[in-house]
């Protein structure tokens, strides 16, 4: 089924436990992440230093550590938590139903 | 208190991670940071790979934004340089003759491009050496860019990072360009011979041409243009010459104030030099890494740049932790990524896993099949292998060579054993 202003975004078992996986829609670029406790996250896909994309990073419990300079954000508030980032990164509401993860991106 | 405050030497990212850790662990008192640049603190990275390439010159990429700056009360003296130290009486002078009183001082002075030796006989005149180019500062990177421009010949001497990261950018503006490397092959320094063999394909798919394993024997220079002569009689003309050769860490103001100097500033764990109020970090100090049995190592890297100043600040403040961060670093040319690490020559053996379209991985084991590097190339997949091998070495686990050539094997699982 659908819901309205959310898509479809991946399945749970896409992802696996503590990790990230890159969702496109359109010409932007999402990272959703699930954490060890199962829960699942989504953020923008691209650092807030530079652009390089999260989903190439390590989950490490709450943080996701950019691939390049291994700044930090807390996935599931977006926070910035270690230099070289000082912007926080934007996150988003997701969804999950059967199985099925979606998000909401306006 | 008087107005003693904690004073850096050198606005680099060391210098600059310095303040910003010793403001938010709480030190009320004055920060000053001086550097000889006439630029706040930014990130050097960019300079060999965005600057040089992109079609309208980048601005500096600021490492403190300027209200952070303010806010903080750091005070930055930009375009100035310290000339000496008086250790007895906690005070240094800068170049316009003023002085400041410190209570603790971090060196964080970096490296200087090694420059190519004198002109040899057999060169014509000093000019065709006036004309290399080498790359550390913003301003280098200024004026390098401006010879980058399309069919122009760019001879670049060194196949170490910087001059293979210069000549994937001049290939970006359309130049023709010639690594000159004195050794059997590039990246002789930590990385093995398969990373450097993928490279140097990658780079020869590029249209870069290589000479290896020549010495320059001279070099002259005719109205535009500049001839490099060979040891072996053969010679390349060319319109740029650009040399990365190495750096050789900045100590003169150390070693002149009566501080220890070997291979860079003498220091200790805690990054302390040998006055106990003065701290050194980043390129420019020596340090024994208790990861490699106290060996002393220098590192030129942002990482390092950036852990040590982070760390130092807490080493000024009384903090007795040694700095034990793992090495690390990266190199982009064209859409490869490199990043190594630890310390491959701690390693005895090697082993190899293949990540498929995402590249390769290199293990680095000791004789005891602990950890001592791993190194990867591929694409941006290979970061998370990576730095989860920096929390394998870190841990100094003993492990099993044969299952780290096991793709299916995820490290993470061998970090949570």
């Amino acid at each position: 089924m659908a819901y309205e202003g959310w898509i479809a975004a991946c399945e749970e078992e896409d992802i696996e436990e503590e990790d990230v996986i890159r969702f496109d829609y359109e010409d932007r670029t999402f990272a959703i992440y699930r954490s060890a406790k199962n829960e699942y996250f989504a953020t923008d896909g691209y650092c807030t230093h530079e652009k390089f994309h999260l989903a190439d990073g390590l989950v490490m419990g709450n943080y996701i550590e950019c691939p390049k300079h291994n700044g930090r954000f807390d996935y599931t508030t977006g926070e910035a938590k270690r230099a070289p980032v000082c912007q926080a990164l934007k996150t988003y509401p997701l969804k999950q139903e059967s199985g099925h993860i979606w998000i909401r991106i306006n | 208190m008087s107005d003693h405050g904690m004073i850096i030497i050198g606005a680099g990212e060391t210098g600059a991670r310095a303040a910003a850790e010793l403001r938010s662990l709480g030190w009320a008192g004055r920060i000053t940071l001086i550097g000889e640049e006439a630029h706040a603190p930014y990130e050097r990275p960019p300079l060999s790979k965005q600057m040089l390439q992109e079609e309208d010159q980048p601005s500096p990429a600021s490492i403190l934004l300027a209200e952070h700056t303010a806010e903080q009360r750091i005070e930055l003296r930009k375009a100035y340089k310290a000339v000496a130290i008086d250790t007895r009486n906690h005070r240094i002078t800068l170049n316009d003759g003023s002085s400041l009183t410190y209570e603790r001082l971090l060196l964080a002075t970096g490296a200087q491009p090694r420059k190519l030796a004198s002109p040899q006989p057999g060169s014509d005149s000093p000019l065709a050496w006036t004309g290399v180019f080498y790359l550390r500062t913003y301003g280098d990177a200024v004026s390098l860019r401006e010879r980058l421009q399309p069919r122009k010949r760019i001879a670049v001497i060194g196949g170490g990072f910087i001059g293979l990261e210069v000549a994937a950018s001049a290939r970006a503006r359309g130049c023709e360009v010639t690594v000159i490397e004195a050794g059997p092959r590039i990246l002789m320094r930590g990385v093995p011979e398969a990373i450097a063999g993928i490279v140097a394909a990658r780079h020869q798919s590029a249209g870069v041409q290589f000479k290896l394993g020549s010495a320059i024997a001279g070099m002259s220079s005719s109205k535009e243009e500049y001839l490099i002569r060979f040891g072996n009689g053969d010679s390349l003309a060319c319109d740029t010459i650009v040399a990365g050769i190495g750096a050789i860490p900045e100590t003169a103001l150390a070693s002149e104030s009566g501080l220890a100097v070997e291979n860079g500033i003498l220091v200790d764990e805690r990054l302390a030099t040998s006055d106990p109020d003065i701290f050194a970090a980043g390129d420019c100090c020596s340090f024994p890494h208790p990861l490699y049995g106290g060996r002393r190592i220098r590192l030129e890297s942002w990482r390092n740049a950036q852990d040590q100043g982070t760390h130092a600040a807490g080493s000024m403040l009384g903090a007795a932790a040694a700095y034990a961060a793992v090495p690390w670093f990266w190199s982009d040319q064209y859409d490869l990524t490199l990043q190594v690490a630890g310390l491959p020559d701690a390693g005895t053996t090697t082993v190899h896993r293949s990540l498929g379209a995402k590249g390769d991985l290199f293990f680095h084991l000791t004789a005891e099949n602990r950890l001592a590097a791993a190194s990867g190339i591929g694409g941006p997949g290979i970061a998370k292998d990576i730095r989860l091998a920096e929390m394998i070495i870190a841990s100094q686990a003993v492990l099993d060579a044969e299952v780290l050539t096991q793709p299916e094997l995820k490290l993470k699982a061998l970090l949570r054993s």
